[in-house]
């Protein structure tokens, strides 16, 4: 799929136009995805889809290789096996030309400090080629309410304040996939809440696709159409929150991560490393 | 690597959108920053006002330095470039690891080498900013202007500016591959190749079977270049290609280097570990 890669926002509304025809492209499609750090083997032969438009859930335990696989989507990490594809392009070969197209945020990552809000995202506007930056820049700063300090230095902000900031940065380029990895985490609810409540917008208005990686179920249950459940590399269930949650017979998602985490004696994880 | 993948050409390859995305980011910790701009300057002006007192003492006491008093000064000078040239390449690296910036920068649709040039243009602000004071503060307090060697100093200063961003590449390579507990090579291992330099002295000075390594270096043949047309008034262009010629195969080597560096740490996830 060749787009105009000098505008990655009218590019992505041309892969809209696209996959809403064709209804084929998914937003990622990942197969037999291994990576492995010398003897440690973080991802092992994941495969799985995430369609155009929908919320995707990835959930596991710390070092269940949710960060691995974030990381290689993002083109940070290269596999040691396997084929990625983000919208429709081969991310091993051609990553550069996606990267446009695609965000993320992360609480392991941080903007410049010593740089104003406004600064961080004039700089991030630029690199992602946005067209019209200060009028993107103000739009974002009226919808996620960051306009009384985008003038203060990104690190005296607190943390609430911070995760609107790298929001924003992983907004500017209208983005068709949004990766966040903990979106909410430290947050107080109130915030937490809203955040949510922005993303849900968002995904509807621009049809874009999430894949969130989190520790809180309620978020996920909330805003997810589908949940890959990981363990040790390996993708051991996927289905709908409510599919899950029949399957396990359980009433939260908190109870069938729990349940899949301990590997409790009852439940079936035959499916260990079946497909997403 | 297939044959399609390198005749398909990508109309995105480079952009100097994103190179000045870079500039501006450093920029903006510069500008409001006064004592950094102060500690660019500093060391370069204690360094000539140093030299300067030692070339008073020798004026009367060396036969060598009176033939060109300003020999010694010029020589710490443009040494300076060279010291210089490698910290604004690797501290502006290393700001970024400071910041973990890193995985934001590397997610994002900045190229590796498009990374390598705004690196190149920032070492080039900072050290006008550190060498230019220095040079014309030796005017008033010693009577010494290396602005008065005419062209050649530009030959010398480029020179020296491209051998600096070698090294300063190789520098930032072997930070990003051994984490910021390495950061102090990016002082120190400038210093490896001054004694082989001639800053101060003729390459004859040193011992025979180490001259032709010293030839190997382009600040020898830049230094050897300065000592000719002080002394004989002679603009030895042939000493500026052999540093330049040189300097071209530095430049490749430590740019190729930096850029498999890049490669291996997307193989071993060093972009997402870093940090202070």
């Amino acid at each position: 799929m060749d787009l105009p890669l000098d505008d990655p926002v009218g590019a992505g509304r041309a892969v809209e136009r696209e996959a809403a025809a064709a209804s084929l492209v998914p937003a990622v499609a990942v197969a037999g995805l291994v990576k492995r750090f010398g003897a440690t083997v973080a991802v092992d032969g994941i495969s799985f889809r995430i369609e155009a438009g929908s919320t995707t859930a990835l959930l596991g335990g710390n070092g269940a290789g949710k960060t691995t696989t974030i990381s290689i989507l993002l083109g940070l990490l290269v596999p040691t096996e396997g084929s990625v594809t983000v919208l429709g392009v081969d991310m091993l070969r051609y990553r550069h030309r996606v990267l446009g197209r695609i965000n993320f945020s992360s609480p392991y990552v941080d903007l410049p400090r010593r740089l104003t809000v406004k600064e961080n995202l004039q700089v991030y506007g630029r690199l992602y080629g946005v067209r019209d930056l200060r009028r993107r820049i103000a739009e974002l700063a009226n919808e996620l309410d960051i306009e009384q300090f985008l003038d203060r230095a990104t690190g005296s902000l607190s943390a609430g304040q911070r995760t609107r900031v790298v929001l924003a940065k992983a907004l500017l380029n209208q983005p068709q996939l949004l990766l966040l990895d903990e979106p909410t985490a430290s947050l107080d609810p109130d915030t937490g809440d809203w955040v949510r409540t922005y993303l849900e917008r968002y995904r509807s208005e621009t049809g874009a696709s999430i894949l969130l990686a989190s520790h809180n179920m309620a978020e996920v249950e909330r805003m997810c159409d589908r949940v890959l459940m990981m363990r040790t590399g390996r993708i051991v269930d996927a289905g709908t929150p409510q599919e899950l949650l029949t399957r396990y017979g359980r009433g939260t998602l908190e109870e069938v991560f729990l349940d899949i985490a301990r590997e409790r004696p009852g439940v079936d994880l035959a499916g260990s490393g079946r497909s997403g | 690597m297939s044959i399609s993948r390198r005749t398909e050409y990508d109309p995105d390859w480079f952009s100097w959108r994103r190179v000045t995305a870079i500039l501006l980011r450093h920029l903006y910790v510069l500008r409001r920053s006064w004592p950094r701009l102060l500690e660019l300057a500093y060391w370069p002006t204690v360094q000539m006002i140093l030299w300067g007192f030692v070339t008073l003492f020798f004026v009367q006491h060396s036969s060598w330095v009176a033939q060109a008093a300003g020999v010694l000064i010029s020589a710490v000078l443009l040494w300076d470039v060279l010291f210089r040239a490698n910290l604004g390449v690797s501290v502006t690296f290393m700001e970024e690891m400071w910041a973990r910036n890193l995985s934001q920068l590397f997610a994002s649709p900045l190229r590796p080498y498009e990374l390598v040039v705004a690196l190149g243009l920032m070492s080039l602000i900072r050290t006008l900013i550190s060498v230019v004071p220095a040079m014309l503060l030796a005017i008033p307090l010693f009577g010494v202007s290396v602005f008065a060697l005419g062209l050649p100093l530009a030959g010398f200063f480029g020179n020296l500016l491209l051998f600096g961003w070698s090294i300063g590449l190789i520098v930032a390579a072997l930070v990003l591959r051994f984490g910021l507990g390495a950061e102090s090579l990016a002082w120190v291992a400038v210093f490896a190749v001054a004694p082989l330099s001639g800053v101060y002295y003729p390459i004859d000075v040193l011992p025979f079977w180490l001259q032709p390594v010293a030839w190997l270096l382009p600040p020898a043949w830049v230094f050897e270049g300065l000592r000719a047309l002080l002394f004989e008034h002679d603009a030895r262009l042939d000493l500026l290609a052999g540093a330049f010629a040189l300097n071209l195969v530095y430049a490749i080597v430590a740019t190729l280097f930096f850029l498999r560096i890049c490669h291996v740490a997307r193989e071993r996830g060093l972009l997402v570990q870093q940090g202070e």
